[in-house]
């Protein structure tokens, strides 16, 4: 049976983590010393793109790839924002790292600042995470007294600041220009791009945007090595990640993993320790509630982000949401739909106005007032996934697209035997009609 | 209403001071007027726009864009019961009809006492610890139908 392997999590449940001496006593910090008097700028990214360290947040790019494209000598400040805007239903992971080692992710931060060349780091934190927001908030303080935040930083010379965002309430504002716009004190309207925020970013300044669990595995890659990290998992999916699973599971939870070590559905048993009451699974969303679903006869792909993209889906931000047998697959269609209208920013017709069409046509067929050919007309919708501004249209489209591909049967049957529905034909027909 | 550079004039030098551009001050101005008044109010906004130098209506823009700023006044103890899909797998909607039955009111409405105010939330990032629900921005986990009245009867 697969076990854990603890990176990010190993030090949780040592005493005082959440304090500067806590956190020192169980080997923190020292990846920070090292990298700030032993390493160059250069160094590091290097030792990072060796990793082959993917962003945690979603969209899984190379990270040191992302920062070697920070300008060399930019006249303007450059600056590092820490997305811990966790907004993705079923995600909820970087909260784990907030909660309970928030000076891992203000390591990982000033080291990362040091290799991007920032002075100025931003953690935009979603509003919710009150709790959150005041234990990073603390940390910070401590840290700066300690001497680890602001002027020459351990005696190295290097200058850094870190300062905390609270959003309040906006899925959007974890989309990254979106992220910028709301910090720059907006509505988090998400940018055209290019240019990307590696040019021109945060007051039109070079910035680079990570996600809570990449910043946080920086460390790590500077203690042990690019090599090490790498050797861990799969070619394209290495070192370790956090999966959140939850839904129809014995023991849901967050736990980190080495992927490749197992499939999909062996994490689900395993880990999850089987479905309540024994019951089968319906389906799962392998990667946050963006994420095509997959059936239960697809379950047996392996734990990987190559394998799960080319079994049609992704794995997304690690959150895993199982659904068992009983769940009325058009039902947590319109779920999500509902989901996707209210955090729609509203600036692309597409999806301001695709978001309310799928939740009119789904709800309709949900109440037994759906027509024969509904489902070809929201995978119609869907053709127009690559036409807004930001993802949000996409994330929106990806499931309504799989609910109603992989499931259709169920929404067939909603429609025939609804108001509208031609019971006296065979689906076939009504579908054609 | 004295206004919060009347009543907290530290606070709001502080928050300005955090940025290199005053317009990021917004958001943290909006949660200081929250805090100030109990709900970001339309003086308040009036306020912050003279503070940040722009018009009440972009400061109305920017705070009913995020959900969270309450634009009327909130119960003495306001819930906000997650109904997303990790919530909802696990019985977020019976927990939600029970809060309505128990409390007399629907999502986003104030009991008349002013006690309790309601409001169905998307997904509050607690997927594992399901279903989840928020008292004045504190969070309970694995809240149910069937326990979420001990809950309710602890607050005063």
């Amino acid at each position: 049976m697969a076990q854990e392997t603890r990176v990010l999590l190993e030090k949780l449940g040592t005493p005082d983590l959440l304090t500067v001496k806590g956190y020192r006593a169980a080997g923190g910090y020292q990846s920070l010393e090292k990298a700030l008097k032993e390493m160059t700028p250069e160094r590091i990214i290097e030792e990072v793109k060796k990793s082959s360290l993917q962003g945690r947040g979603g969209a899984a790019f190379p990270t040191g790839m992302k920062w070697s494209f920070i300008p060399k000598n930019s006249p303007k400040p450059v600056y590092l924002c820490c997305n811990a805007d966790e907004s993705e239903p079923g995600t909820c992971k970087d909260r784990v790292i907030i909660d309970e080692n928030p000076h891992l992710l203000i390591e990982g931060m000033l080291i990362s600042c040091f290799a991007i060349g920032s002075h100025m780091g931003y953690i935009y934190i979603r509003g919710e995470f009150h709790r959150g927001a005041q234990i990073l908030m603390m940390a910070i303080e401590e840290a700066r007294r300690e001497g680890l935040i602001g002027k020459n930083i351990l005696g190295s010379g290097f200058d850094c600041e870190l300062e905390v965002y609270r959003g309040a309430g906006a899925y959007i504002c974890g989309e990254e220009t979106g992220l910028l716009t709301s910090l720059e004190g907006q509505k988090g309207y998400p940018r055209n791009k290019p240019p990307f925020p590696a040019i021109s970013g945060l007051y039109n300044s070079p910035t680079i945007i990570n996600n809570v669990e990449t910043l946080a595995a920086v460390p790590s890659i500077i203690e042990r090595g690019g090599d090490w990290f790498k050797s861990m998992g799969s070619e394209k999916s290495t070192g370790t990640k956090l999966l959140c699973l939850s839904g129809h599971v014995n023991k849901p939870g967050v736990y980190e993993v080495v992927l490749g070590q197992m499939t999909l559905r062996e994490f689900i048993m395993d880990f999850g320790g089987g479905i309540p009451g024994g019951r089968k699974i319906k389906g799962v969303i392998p990667g946050g509630s963006s994420m095509p679903v997959m059936r239960d006869e697809d379950l047996d792909v392996k734990l990987t982000y190559e394998d799960i993209h080319a079994a049609g889906s992704s794995l997304g931000s690690g959150a895993i949401i199982v659904m068992d047998e009983t769940v009325d697959m058009v039902e947590m269609c319109l779920l999500l739909a509902h989901f996707y209208e209210h955090e729609s920013c509203g600036q692309c017709t597409p999806c301001r106005e695709g978001t309310r069409w799928f939740v009119q046509v789904v709800d309709a067929i949900l109440k037994g007032e759906g027509h024969p050919g509904d489902c070809d007309l929201l995978l119609d919708i869907c053709r127009s996934e690559f036409t807004s501004i930001c993802p949000l249209w996409v994330a929106a489209v990806w499931p309504v697209r799989a609910f109603v591909t992989k499931f259709r049967e169920e929404f067939e049957e909603k429609i025939r035997n609804g108001k509208y529905g031609k019971k006296d034909q065979p689906a076939a027909m009504a579908m054609a009609g | 209403m004295p206004s919060m550079r009347e009543t907290c004039p530290e606070k709001v030098e502080d928050i300005l001071r955090r940025f290199p551009q005053r317009k990021s001050a917004s958001i943290p101005l909006l949660y200081l007027a929250w805090e100030v008044y109990g709900y970001v109010s339309p003086e308040a906004m009036e306020e912050i726009a003279e503070i940040l130098g722009t018009s009440p209506a972009d400061v109305e823009g920017i705070a009913s864009f995020y959900t969270m700023f309450p634009l009327k006044p909130l119960g003495k103890h306001h819930i906000e019961v997650c109904t997303n899909i990790s919530c909802h797998l696990v019985g977020a909607q019976p927990l939600m009809s029970h809060l309505e039955n128990r409390l007399g009111i629907k999502s986003g409405e104030r009991t008349e006492d002013g006690r309790f105010s309601l409001q169905s939330v998307e997904c509050l990032a607690a997927c594992a610890w399901a279903p989840c629900l928020h008292v004045n921005g504190k969070e309970y986990q694995k809240v149910t139908a069937e326990n979420v009245d001990e809950l309710l009867n602890s607050l005063d």
